[in-house]
């Protein structure tokens, strides 16, 4: 706050500061909130003013066999590619954060590299390789790919978390008479869990937003979600995908609750052990 | 080694064996251990992701078409200097060539390769080929260059040469506006032909205004959070991750409803009377500029905002109390110990940059593509493979480029999300 003896000028840059950040904020939410509205609306095109309100586009988008089966498809490839994501992720992070482990740092460098190597090259590189051997246009492809996608992020959560584990705890689980499965269960679990949980549902959103690799890989019959909303936009942009958008709002909400209570969570041990 | 005689004085673990050789071996099976649970992951990784980008990599030299369909004219040519007209052998390879080419169909792929290295290559070989085979006894040479005289022109015969090996730096250097000479030296193309220095040097120039935009946006805004008291930062930090978690997809349809014609910004300008006329905001640079800039920033504001809140405030308290002005306080005390995690987060913004692909495809015109698009468009609308893979791989190698720069600045067990 600003003390009650502040000058004019500092007076002044308080309050542009201020605004100026408010702007900032505004900027990064203001298009969340402007599409939400117009999927209750009534018109057949994505403007303002809203005259009337409806549900026809929610109504559109269920009962609509390509965009129902796009949901279908992301709800199928999204998980299992989490689930392979997370468990070879999980182990290789704990593999890692052994101390002895040779040419750490580079190994690190590879299982991040998915993260910023260019999309379009993994999806045009899958397609070559992928062809021959007749995953085009399969499941199983798109499956691998985006947990190849997601995996950095499980690394990189996992190892986080592991990097601030206590392994005396272990020690001393052993040392009461603890088998290593009651050991791993009871003990290294609950403290890793949110660490893996959160890699996880980074690497759920990475496959559930995921376009490009899509895009080269994918027949129709794999259609994801975001595929059908980037030929949706590129084609003809109609209040279905505004309300595509908003279910798609709903989703990350609820994912960045789930990460916001996690993250609570993980504070809270980690004071009470303090 | 474990069997010798323990020296007197040496610590002997609780079965006689010296303490030193069996934490050795303790140490041994825990790295074994290690990288066995590494192990299924790097294989998995091979397979999905290292091995197709080896595909992509060797697409981009691969030249099977003329060593595959003009074998005997590429022997011929064997050790032609290019200066003359190859002799009657030459020429005779090359009618047996394209009789069996013919033949087996393949023409029109040996022509598509040839053409993009000569122009008009195409009609020249599937003229020549619907008169194959030629009569007996006929001499190859008069024959040929009375079906078309531009057999006795070099350029084509030198195109034929070049590509006799399955290796060609024909689309690497295409991809930097480049081609072989007449002695097979790299030279660059003329001005009117050139079109991909430009592309990366667009797609560099927009990512850099992009990094740049976050930078100005983001840290003062990180600042302003890393102040705050923690319950507000947390409520206002919700409103960062909220569309950083929001699909990509979302937004920008979300930017195409606010910026287009009768979007809502238009109708606002228009309203409040700053404009008569709506303007130009989506499908051209603005708009590419705006939603890449929303979609990137809390990749700036995150690592700036968890740097910030390390900083101990006492240092800049310390500063003004010894008569610093605010300001100043700011920019030599405070500033500098910022300075290495906002870059390496404005360095992670301009390598995502660089591969963008979606963004400018759904809302810039052909002006704002930038490599990715090319990539795909090579893939997808010509089927150029060769090309596709060559633009693939200089992009690939400017993003290792500088995620190496990154690691340094990072180093890679230090990375952490949000």
């Amino acid at each position: 706050m600003l003390p009650a003896y502040a000058s004019l000028p500092e007076k002044a840059w308080f309050w542009l500061f201020r605004i100026f950040n408010v702007l900032v904020l505004l900027f990064l939410v203001s298009p969340l909130f402007a599409i939400v509205p117009l999927s209750f609306s009534a018109d057949s095109f994505l403007v303002y003013p809203i005259r009337a309100f409806s549900l026809r586009w929610y109504e559109a988008f269920l009962t609509d066999g390509e965009w129902t089966r796009a949901l279908m498809n992301s709800f199928i490839v999204a998980p299992a590619a989490t689930l392979i994501a997370t468990v070879l992720g999980t182990l290789a992070s704990v593999g890692l954060a052994s101390r002895e482990f040779p040419a750490k740092s580079l190994l690190m460098g590879i299982l991040v590299s998915p993260m910023v190597v260019p999309v379009v090259i993994v999806g045009v590189g899958a397609y070559l390789f992928f062809a021959p051997l007749g995953l085009t246009g399969s499941y199983l492809g798109l499956v691998l790919v985006h947990a190849a996608l997601g995996v950095p992020f499980v690394v990189i959560t996992v190892s986080a978390t592991l990097a601030g584990f206590n392994t005396n705890l272990i020690r001393a689980s052993a040392s009461m008479g603890a088998g290593p499965l009651t050991t791993f269960m009871k003990v290294v679990m609950p403290l890793v869990a949110p660490g893996i949980i959160s890699g996880a549902l980074f690497a759920f959103a990475t496959s559930f937003d995921e376009v490009v690799v899509t895009l080269f890989l994918a027949a129709p019959e794999q259609m994801t979600l975001p595929r059908q909303m980037f030929g949706g936009i590129k084609e003809n942009i109609s209040p279905a995908i505004a309300a595509a958008a908003t279910i798609l709002i709903l989703f990350s909400v609820a994912l960045l609750l789930t990460l916001e209570w996690l993250r609570g969570r993980a504070e809270r041990m980690r004071t009470r052990k303090a | 080694m474990s069997e010798s005689v323990p020296m007197p004085g040496a610590l002997l673990a609780a079965d006689g064996v010296p303490l030193k050789a069996r934490l050795a071996r303790q140490r041994r099976l825990r790295q074994l251990k290690a990288v066995l649970l590494v192990l299924p992951l790097m294989l998995f990784l091979l397979l999905t992701f290292l091995l197709p980008i080896g595909a992509l990599l060797t697409r981009s030299v691969d030249n099977p078409e003329v060593a595959a369909v003009l074998p005997q004219t590429g022997r011929a040519l064997a050790g032609w200097d290019g200066r003359a007209l190859p002799g009657d052998d030459a020429f005779l390879a090359l009618a047996q060539d394209l009789a069996r080419a013919k033949e087996e169909k393949t023409v029109p792929e040996l022509a598509k390769r040839l053409n993009m290295e000569e122009p008009g290559f195409r009609s020249l070989l599937q003229k020549t080929a619907r008169k194959m085979p030629l009569a007996a006894g006929e001499a190859p040479k008069a024959a040929l260059l009375d079906i078309d005289e531009r057999w006795g022109e070099l350029p084509y015969w030198r195109a034929i040469a070049r590509n006799g090996h399955t290796v060609t730096p024909y689309y690497l250097l295409s991809a930097l506006d480049m081609q072989q000479g007449a002695d097979g030296t790299p030279e660059l193309k003329a001005e009117e032909e050139r079109a991909f220095l430009s592309i990366f040097g667009r797609t560099l120039w927009m990512s850099f205004w992009v990094t740049v935009w976050c930078l100005l946006l983001g840290y003062p805004l990180a600042y302003w959070l890393s102040q705050l008291p923690a319950r507000r930062s947390n409520l206002l930090m919700i409103l960062v991750l909220l569309p950083f978690w929001t699909s990509v997809l979302v937004r920008v349809a979300a930017w195409i409803v606010l910026l287009q014609r009768e979007g809502l910004i238009n109708s606002a300008l228009m309203a409040l009377g700053l404009t008569d006329a709506p303007l130009e905001l989506a499908f051209n640079r603005v708009g590419v500029y705006i939603a890449m800039v929303h979609i990137l920033l809390p990749f700036v504001i995150l690592p700036a905002y968890s740097v910030m809140k390390s900083i101990p405030p006492s240092y800049m308290r310390a500063a003004i109390s010894l008569g610093d002005h605010p300001f100043a306080a700011f920019w030599k005390i405070y500033f500098p110990q910022t300075v290495s995690g906002v870059a390496a987060g404005a360095l992670l913004v301009f390598i995502m940059c660089i591969g963008y692909y979606i963004t400018p495809a759904l809302l810039g015109s052909p002006e704002e593509q930038m490599v990715s698009y090319y990539v795909a468009f090579y893939t997808n609308v010509t089927i150029n493979w060769g090309m596709a893979a060559a633009l693939g791989t200089l992009l690939l190698v400017a993003t290792l480029l500088l995620y190496a720069v990154y690691q340094r600045l990072v180093g890679s067990d230090k990375l952490s999300l949000g």
